[in-house]
């Protein structure tokens, strides 16, 4: 057994122990090569099925390949496709996009930070909750219908991983939230080997992450060994750029980079330029604490 | 790896450090640190690149274990950088579980701590055999010899005392300047041992428990047949072991024997044969009713079964353990109502393992006790497998404690669980299945049992339901006690009947007709409720549910169902008939 299957089987381990301990599961799928991997990890756990929802929250500012694979590999997987979105802060255009060009100090301005409260953890509590409508895929039609069923998800599958940034790296395996969402890092529950918090008041619900042991470059090994399709975006189409991980457009830089493939990728975070450069260093909203205040406001 | 021990001894500025002195860091990591030190006028620290809350830089304190990946040219490493304030112990805890190796990190100037035992207690309690202490700060003390020997000395006694693996080795350190961390120090002529990165190096990762016997608790039961999918998958973790295809293998407690039809999979090569740490599938040569929590093994070296088990557990709950309170356990994967038995010890694991004179244990508490599971559970003691041997106790909503079984504890009715065992392995099947039976009668086997006194009106209860389920198209039999006093008992009049062989020959003409297939109704004045877990133990994991009619409504004993006995028939018979439909015996 080499390291790859020890950190497979244990996700693998993990995902089935959510899928009986919460009646009410999802998992979140942002399209990106982690949450692919989970995906993945999720027909190794359950022999080919994914029998639980899978739950996009679109920004409306993803690049369109992205929107292109989901939709291909949910009818591929025949999987429980569910999309949300916010739509009241798109129409009103309250967004980072939208206002950006206004003048600093401006008080219709939203900063990059606000923009992700709003379109993705804003958005992502209330397509939880059922509060805000949800959509989901008609897989005879491939169209988007609305979806009927508005009861809150009390389980919830993430694709985080420790060594993407500080806070990460302070997660357990399944992770209480309470009614709003909110997450007290100074009192996680105590995980002993493989017992895990599977027990929570009513109005709670937990965050599990089967990924929190990989590292980047697990993930991209493990893509390749299992031939795992993903978004061409990862990589090079001419232009010596692409992305190194995938959120919205205006908030998401490629990076300079020749990498074609995903054996290109894994040479270059093993022995390239990018061995010692952090992951989200493409990404403008982190700065200091900013991933931190997000997640403990429900960002993933 | 963890890294743990008392607070302020310098478990993050160790981390920090040696990522630091061994180029694990993101390119200008270190320099927005530092940059960030000097706006905010704080000194700069190595334990900033850990501790990355806002909260710990703020008090400059671990609060949760960090994971931190790092290389070296040997291996990788998962480092866990444990708080070691007491107020955090469950985050230690958390992090020290996961771990193969420690570090523990004692402070030069301030020696042996609080934590710094409690720490050693919990790391030997975890089972983590790979242990070597640091004795960090080392600069504030000059590099004194004496100093560090001193403290070796009575870490040494301590974890003597307690009975813990001493530790391979004692290093003096500077985790702020690097001393004996990545590189050797020429401040300490007089220590020729390793650096901790050599240290670390030589520690072993735990081999795979393949050549232990089999263990493979279930972790659910599969079919997705809306998915066009017809295979009935028994889904679990191999924790130690190894099992082909075509081995017999059975599940216990239920005792179910049958054999391994396939090893299934995804995207993976179709396999026959498969080992400890693969988290897997089989398909059943017959369709035994099988449930999570079973652990399933090869019949000659099956795992222990008892309601009863010895263990040392660690307490982290704020509300205090005690007898007479209901708790939930959870060992491997199964969950069961657990109570306190009997409390041997409690111990305080910051000093030297002494003893405390009280009866509960508090939050940080450490003992030694006896539990009881309100059903039998499979499980080994922690020294035959670690898997099936720790667990954990559920309060409420939260894990509040942990601990391992140390062995199990001899219970009145393990001689009838010995019996049922050997009856079920060696039981001679006929070439019906239980299934089959199922099938055939519309329902799977199950007893409901009327106890009481005399004259309480059980034995009217009991016809109207065979009557009931009968009429219904179920395949229903009434057994009588007096039948069986008459007939299989009849002997007992010449020799030393005891209440026990009664309750033994009931329950095995019972055992018959649920192996028909039978719902059977009993009536008996001879066996009571206090007899009822001794019919259970033999029944094995057949369905059973007992109503005590009780005219004076003075009994508390638990049981499914308690009536006065003056309720109407067709009132009695909904319940029950409701019961049975819970249990997934009749439906509608």
């Amino acid at each position: 057994m080499d390291h790859l299957d020890q950190l497979e089987q244990q996700s693998v381990y993990i995902l089935r122990e959510a899928y009986k301990h919460f009646e009410r599961l999802c998992m979140l799928w942002s399209i990106g090569k982690d949450s692919t991997v989970l995906l993945w990890l999720a027909r190794k756990a359950f022999f080919g099925h994914v029998p639980f929802p899978l739950v996009h929250i679109d920004t409306s500012f993803k690049l369109p390949e992205m929107i292109a694979y989901r939709d291909r590999l949910a009818l591929e997987y025949k999987l429980q496709m569910v999309v949300g979105q916010n739509k009241d802060v798109l129409a009103s255009k309250r967004t980072f996009p939208d206002t950006q060009d206004l003048p600093e100090g401006h008080p219709d301005k939203v900063s990059r930070v606000d923009c992700c409260g709003q379109l993705k953890s804003g958005a992502l509590r209330g397509t939880l909750h059922g509060t805000l409508p949800r959509m989901r895929m008609n897989l005879k039609t491939g169209q988007y219908d609305p979806d009927p069923d508005s009861q809150p998800y009390t389980g919830v599958i993430v694709g985080a991983r420790a060594d993407e940034e500080g806070s990460r790296s302070k997660e357990r395996y399944f992770s209480p939230r309470d009614k709003n969402n909110a997450w007290d890092v100074g009192d996680q529950p105590p995980e002993f080997w493989n017992q895990f918090k599977t027990d929570f008041s009513p109005g709670t619900h937990v965050r599990i992450h089967p990924l929190l042991d990989w590292t980047e470059l697990n993930i991209w090994e493990y893509i390749q060994r299992e031939n795992i399709p993903t978004v061409s975006l990862y990589y090079d189409q001419g232009s010596g750029k692409r992305y190194r991980s995938l959120g919205c457009g205006p908030c998401q830089a490629p990076i300079d980079s020749t990498s074609k493939n995903v054996d290109d990728v894994i040479v270059e975070l093993k022995s390239g330029k990018l061995k010692n450069v952090a992951e989200r260093s493409g990404r403008l909203q982190d700065g200091k604490h900013g991933l931190e205040e997000l997640r403990r406001g429900g960002y993933m | 790896m963890v890294i743990v021990g008392h607070v302020d001894h310098g478990k993050s500025t160790i981390v920090g450090r040696l990522l630091a002195d061994t180029n694990a860091l993101p390119e200008g990591k270190l320099e927005a640190v530092r940059r960030e030190c000097l706006r905010t006028d704080k000194p700069f620290e190595y334990a900033f690149l850990l501790d990355a809350l806002s909260d710990e830089q703020d008090q400059g304190i671990t609060i949760d274990t960090a994971r931190v990946f790092f290389k070296t040219n040997a291996r990788d490493y998962i480092i866990i950088d444990a708080p070691g304030h007491i107020e955090f112990l469950k985050n230690m805890i958390s992090g020290a579980a996961r771990a193969e190796a420690a570090v523990l990190v004692i402070d030069a100037k301030e020696g042996v701590r609080e934590n710094s035992r409690r720490h050693g207690y919990i790391l030997s309690m975890l089972g983590i055999r790979q242990v070597v202490v640091c004795v960090n700060k080392m600069d504030l003390v000059n590099f004194d010899e004496a100093v560090f020997r001193r403290i070796e000395q009575e870490y040494r006694a301590f974890l003597t005392e307690i009975g813990a693996v001493s530790p391979e080795r004692f290093i003096p350190i500077s985790g702020m300047q690097g001393d004996n961390l990545a590189s050797r120090s020429d401040k300490t002529p007089w220590y020729d041992g390793p650096t901790l990165l050599e240290m670390l190096d030589t520690f072993q990762k735990a081999p795979p428990k393949v050549d232990r016997p089999l263990r493979m608790p279930v972790q659910a039961v599969y079919k997705f047949t809306n998915q066009g999918d017809d295979r009935r998958i028994i889904a679990g973790r191999i924790e130690s072991g190894r099992v082909k295809v075509g081995d017999k293998v059975v599940f216990t407690p239920s005792n179910k024997i049958t054999y391994v039809k396939s090893i299934e999979g995804f995207n993976t090569e179709s396999r026959d044969e498969v080992e400890a740490g693969w988290s897997t599938g089989f398909t059943l040569a017959e369709e035994l009713y099988i449930t999570r929590g079973q652990v399933m093994s090869h019949v000659e070296r099956a795992p222990l079964v008892s309601t009863r088990l010895r263990a040392n557990i660690i307490w982290l709950g704020r509300k205090s353990f005690e007898p007479g309170r209901d708790y939930k356990l959870k060992l491997h994967t199964a969950a069961v109502p657990v109570r306190i038995h009997r409390i041997n010890k409690v111990i305080d694991a910051s000093e030297a393992g002494s003893q405390l004179d009280k009866r509960r244990v508090d939050r940080h508490d450490v003992a030694d006790l006896v539990l009881e599971t309100q059903s039998p559970v499979a499980f080994d003691t922690v020294g035959d497998n670690e898997a099936s041997g720790r667990f954990v106790i559920v309060d409420g909503y939260e894990i509040a404690g942990g601990g391992i079984i140390v062995s199990a504890e001899e219970e009145e009715r393990d001689e009838l669980r010995f019996e049922a065992r050997m009856r079920d392995f060696h039981w001679v099947k006929g070439g019906v299945t239980a299934s089959q039976r199922a099938e055939r009668h519309g329902h799977p086997a199950a007893l409901v049992m009327f106890v009481g006194g005399a004259k309480t009106g059980k034995h009217g209860y009991a016809r109207a339901l065979e009557n009931a389920l009968f009429e219904s198209g179920r395949n229903a039999y009434m057994l009588d006690g007096t039948n069986v006093l008459l007939g299989i008992d009849a002997d007992l009049h010449f020799v030393d009947a005891t209440q026990r062989e009664l309750v033994r020959r009931f329950a095995e003409v019972a055992h018959l007709l649920l192996d028909a297939g039978m719902l059977v109704v009993s009536t008996t004045n001879a066996i009571g409720l206090a007899d009822y877990a001794d019919v259970q133990a033999l029944l094995g994991d057949a369905t059973s549910i007992v109503v005590d009619v009780d005219p004076e409504g003075k009994s508390t004993a638990p049981c499914d169902l308690r009536i006065r006995g003056n309720e109407p028939e067709a009132q009695v018979i909904a319940q029950i008939v409701d019961l049975l439909g819970k249990r997934q015996i009749t439906q509608g």
